[in-house]
């Protein structure tokens, strides 16, 4: 019965999948090129898929960073910034952007339109899927660059990296922590809870899943379940066939998600989520009119009540960002065998 | 020693990263070093020959012919033959030849090599163990190597490499080794004497081996390896070219972040090294400053981190969920990372249990962690260690991850909590599974607290025959064979006879080394009137069995406490 069964999942995954792709290449119209610069993708290079509103405070830093980390080209989708998002990354060298008007919740919380855009650009490329706001850490990444961590991985046979994405605050209300944009964020929002964090394995699609964090803790202690889940797989060698399930939570075929080990620990890696910069504010009194950002919104107004209201996430518990061998001792990410 | 000491030759197989093959190329030559470079024939012929022309200075710099290589073929040991006999042929003063890739990189002067060497004319440094007894190699294929016949490529053809070796397993194939040779292996870089590799090159039976070899697997590990037993008794068996391999023997690659590892080491050469290093090749390819030093390499420290590396690979850190290990249940190598305490029944014997066990022994003391309206962290706390919340919904969402989240964000430090029939039930098979649990109970203890309170006996009487089911339960799971933790079960008749005698005994269980004798005892709560309290329940037809037989009249007959008032041990 076992046996049946998974071969049921596999196939019902199979059309899954293709279902997604499919609604990827009906939804390509929802696309409008601004600038298109991909001609200049190489054939080794690293690329970055993102989809943005009104994140100007943030795009400086993140350019920067990434950059320095050898992500050779951005791809962006512009979902109706009005900040100067738009022009500020239309300017860039590097940046190859999209706009759409759509419903950002209707193509899956851009998740459509990227789709669309990897199975264009992404073939044959190791690619990192992240937002605005999720600053990628992997073991010795001051010392070592991106392609060193993807040579790394190919070495490893291992076609996907997972890494848990960790919620930074700041030790006052979150109005209180100044940012200029252009700074690391991480200087003022540095601090994160270590060790609440909760692992389910979805069997199905064979996926480490875990929630927890600053926003599990205080906004969610009562329905842990409807937490925002944590782990994420940014980085995966891309073919065309390849589809995003939820977020960048999980992948389909279901193998890329298999970025544990039974016994042993592979290499991964941390997003440190810039979330609660000042903005966050102003952002969720937004969010909560637009009610594009979760499937069913309604249950999230609390949240955003909490968040408009200004809290203190610092606790004395807190600890206080000091590098990346710290959450490896934390056992939050692990170098695994690369040392 | 000056650079007209031409003791040392270098053969130099190159690849791959031309620019820094040139730049070590240049490095050997500069400290007078005669060089001959194999210049792979895949490289294509401009780069080869702009590759070339760099060294149109150095009369001591030459090139041999090219091959096609391929890693784990003939090609390699044909490749290093050929650069070997140009080598011995054009520099007759050549004593040692030490044999390089373009991603080998000197780590000390190269005089210092020259010295080492120097002191040592007739030694032959080439690792060559035999297979019989060294389990090296991953993978499998060991002995096989030179036993079967391996014609297509591994890289290329891998279907056919798999196929042509099971086909030849399956009919029980085997190739005669030629006489005389017993395979060893070790590093394919090595070091070796003019005696010994002319030895080697000019053996009449060349012919002979170089048709065996041709079909070993890997025999770049191999042919001079097995040959250089045959021709030299003076043989180290250790390389000087310091390697790392991982844990499916591949091998690792040093960056910027190994330069004070590697400069530590006192190595003389390592491999491989990124070719993006920038420090590593300035700081050593830099010219040699005079500083000699003569010692040996010192591979303690460098072993060690990747040892430990290949240990995090396949092994876990015991009690830690991650993103990059999740184990199956039952294949956790430790579901918690460090011995906590369980006491249940206490709390309700003994009415300042906590404060007093904290006291006594330091630890960290919680109260029922598990309990229904919150988590009874330590100091009423409502967040714990590492951000755990108290809130109940919180915790049950898993409740064994959120105990091994607590003694993992806690370790290093002993903790203690208490338990009782009314809090969290799924926890039960969690501890009792944990080798790390030491889970001591007092049966039926929980009658004591429903003996204080104010309810009605009707609602008592309800609560006890819950409360009863309830451990009843939990104690099953606590007997069962599948249980690891260290389990000590006491009814409250039992545990009432010797009182000090078991505190001090699970005193001493958990803090071992310490011989803490405790002169102040915990609160005994009142149990005047108490036999007849578990009488009435008898009575109104629930029999509280758990509590053992507790004497209805109350005349308890070993026990020694004065109710209420603190015990001292003279």
């Amino acid at each position: 019965m076992g046996f049946a069964r998974e071969l049921k999942t596999a196939y019902l995954l199979r059309w899954k999948r293709r279902r997604l792709l499919f609604r990827a290449l009906r939804k390509r119209h929802e696309l409008r090129a601004v600038r298109n610069r991909t001609s200049c993708i190489g054939k080794r290079d690293i690329l970055l898929f993102s989809t943005v509103r009104n994140e100007a405070v943030r795009l400086p830093h993140f350019l920067t960073y990434y950059r320095r980390l050898g992500v050779d080209h951005f791809l962006f989708v512009d979902n109706g910034s009005d900040d100067g998002t738009h022009e500020y990354l239309a300017g860039q060298e590097d940046v190859s952007l999209w706009t759409s008007e759509h419903s950002y919740r209707q193509s899956r919380f851009g998740m459509d339109w990227l789709t669309w855009l990897q199975i264009r650009f992404g073939h044959g490329h190791w690619c990192v899927t992240v937002d605005a706001d999720e600053i990628l850490i992997y073991p010795f990444h001051d010392s070592r660059p991106l392609s060193e961590l993807t040579a790394w991985l190919d070495m490893q046979r291992q076609q996907s990296f997972g890494a848990i994405m960790i919620d930074m605050y700041p030790k006052g209300r979150l109005s209180e922590n100044a940012y200029t944009p252009g700074d690391d964020p991480f200087e003022g929002l540095c601090w994160y809870d270590a060790g609440n964090y909760v692992w389910t394995y979805q069997q199905k699609i064979r996926n480490p899943s875990a929630q927890g964090g600053a926003r599990a803790r205080a906004f969610f202690a009562h329905i842990p379940r409807r937490a925002p889940t944590m782990s994420k797989k940014p980085l995966v060698k891309w073919n065309r066939r390849y589809a995003y399930l939820n977020s960048t939570h999980s992948v389909l075929p279901r193998r890329l998600n298999d970025v544990h080990d039974q016994s042993g620990r592979l290499t991964s890696g941390i997003l440190l989520h810039s979330k609660f910069l000042p903005s966050v504010i102003e952002r969720s009194r937004v969010e909560k009119e637009r009610k594009e950002h979760f499937a069913v919104s309604s249950i999230y107004d609390d949240y955003y009540d909490a968040v408009i209201a200004d809290p203190v996430l610092w606790t004395e518990d807190s600890v206080r960002y000091s590098g990346w061998r710290q959450f490896e001792d934390l056992g939050l990410m692990s170098r695994g065998g690369w040392a | 020693m000056s650079t007209d000491d031409r003791s040392l030759g270098v053969v130099l197989l190159v690849h791959t990263a031309l620019e820094r093959a040139g730049q070590v190329a240049h490095h050997w030559a500069r400290n007078g070093c005669p060089v001959v470079i194999h210049v792979d024939r895949r490289v294509p012929r401009e780069s080869c020959q702009a590759f070339m022309r760099a060294f149109a200075d150095y009369p001591a710099v030459r090139f041999s012919r090219r091959l096609r290589c391929e890693w784990g073929r003939w090609s390699i040991v044909r490749a290093t033959q050929i650069a070997s006999e140009l080598m011995l042929a054009s520099f007759p003063d050549v004593r040692h030849v030490f044999l390089a890739s373009g991603s080998c990189l000197p780590l000390r002067p190269i005089d210092d090599l020259r010295t080492y060497l120097g002191e040592r004319p007739e030694t032959n440094f080439i690792e060559s163990a035999s297979t019989e007894d060294v389990p090296w190699t991953v993978g499998g294929l060991d002995k096989e190597r030179f036993t079967l016949r391996f014609p297509f490529s591994w890289k290329r053809q891998r279907r056919l490499f798999d196929g042509y070796v099971k086909l030849q397993r399956r009919i029980g194939y085997c190739r005669t080794i030629p006489e005389g040779i017993l395979p060893h292996m070790g590093s394919q870089w090595w070091c070796l004497t003019r005696q010994t590799l002319s030895a080697i090159l000019e053996s009449p039976r060349r012919k002979e081996y170089d048709r065996y070899f041709r079909r070993v697997w890997i025999p770049d590990e191999s042919y001079f390896q097995t040959l250089a037993r045959i021709h030299s008794r003076n043989i180290e068996s250790r390389s000087l070219t310091l390697t790392k391999f991982d844990y499916q023997g591949k091998p690792h690659v040093f960056y910027d972040d190994h330069l004070q590892l590697l400069r530590r080491s006192d190595c003389f050469v390592a491999r491989k090294i990124w070719p993006k290093a920038d420090r590593l090749y300035q700081t050593f390819l830099r010219k040699s400053s005079g500083s000699r030093r003569t010692g040996e390499p010192d591979t303690n420290k460098i072993d060690r981190i990747f040892s430990d590396a290949v240990a995090r690979r396949t092994r876990g850190r015991p009690g830690l969920y991650m993103h990059s290990r999740f184990p199956n249940e039952g294949w956790e190598n430790g579901l918690t990372c460090a011995p906590y305490s369980v006491f249940e029944g206490f709390g309700d014997l003994f009415q300042n249990f906590e404060a007093w066990l904290s006291r006594i022994t330091g630890i960290r003391v919680h109260g029922h962690l598990f309990a229904p309206d919150e988590a009874e962290f330590e100091g009423g706390q409502s967040v714990y260690c590492g951000g755990l919340s108290s809130h109940p919904a919180t915790r049950d969402r898993n409740p064994g991850q959120f105990l091994a989240s607590l003694i993992w964000n806690m370790r290093g430090e002993r903790q203690a909590f208490q338990y009782g029939p009314d809090d969290t039930p799924e926890i039960g098979w969690f501890m009792a599974k944990d080798p790390n649990a030491q889970i001591s109970v007092i049966s039926g203890a929980w009658a004591v607290s429903l003996f204080h309170s104010n309810l009605d006996f009707s609602t008592i009487r309800k609560i006890a025959a819950l409360r009863q089911k309830a451990e009843a339960a939990h104690l099953e799971i606590l007997r069962s064979p599948h249980t690891k933790a260290r389990v000590r079960i006491w009814t409250m008749a039992e545990f009432m006879e010797t009182p000090m005698d078991n505190l001090q005994m699970l005193i001493d269980e958990m803090l071992p080394r310490s011989s803490l004798r405790f002169s102040e005892a915990p609160r005994l709560a009142s149990l005047s009137g108490f036999g007849k309290f578990l009488q009435n329940l008898k009575n109104h037809g629930m029999h509280p069995y758990l509590v053992g037989n507790f004497p209805p009249d109350n005349a308890f007959p070993g026990h020694p406490w004065p109710a209420g008032r603190p015990y001292l041990v003279k």
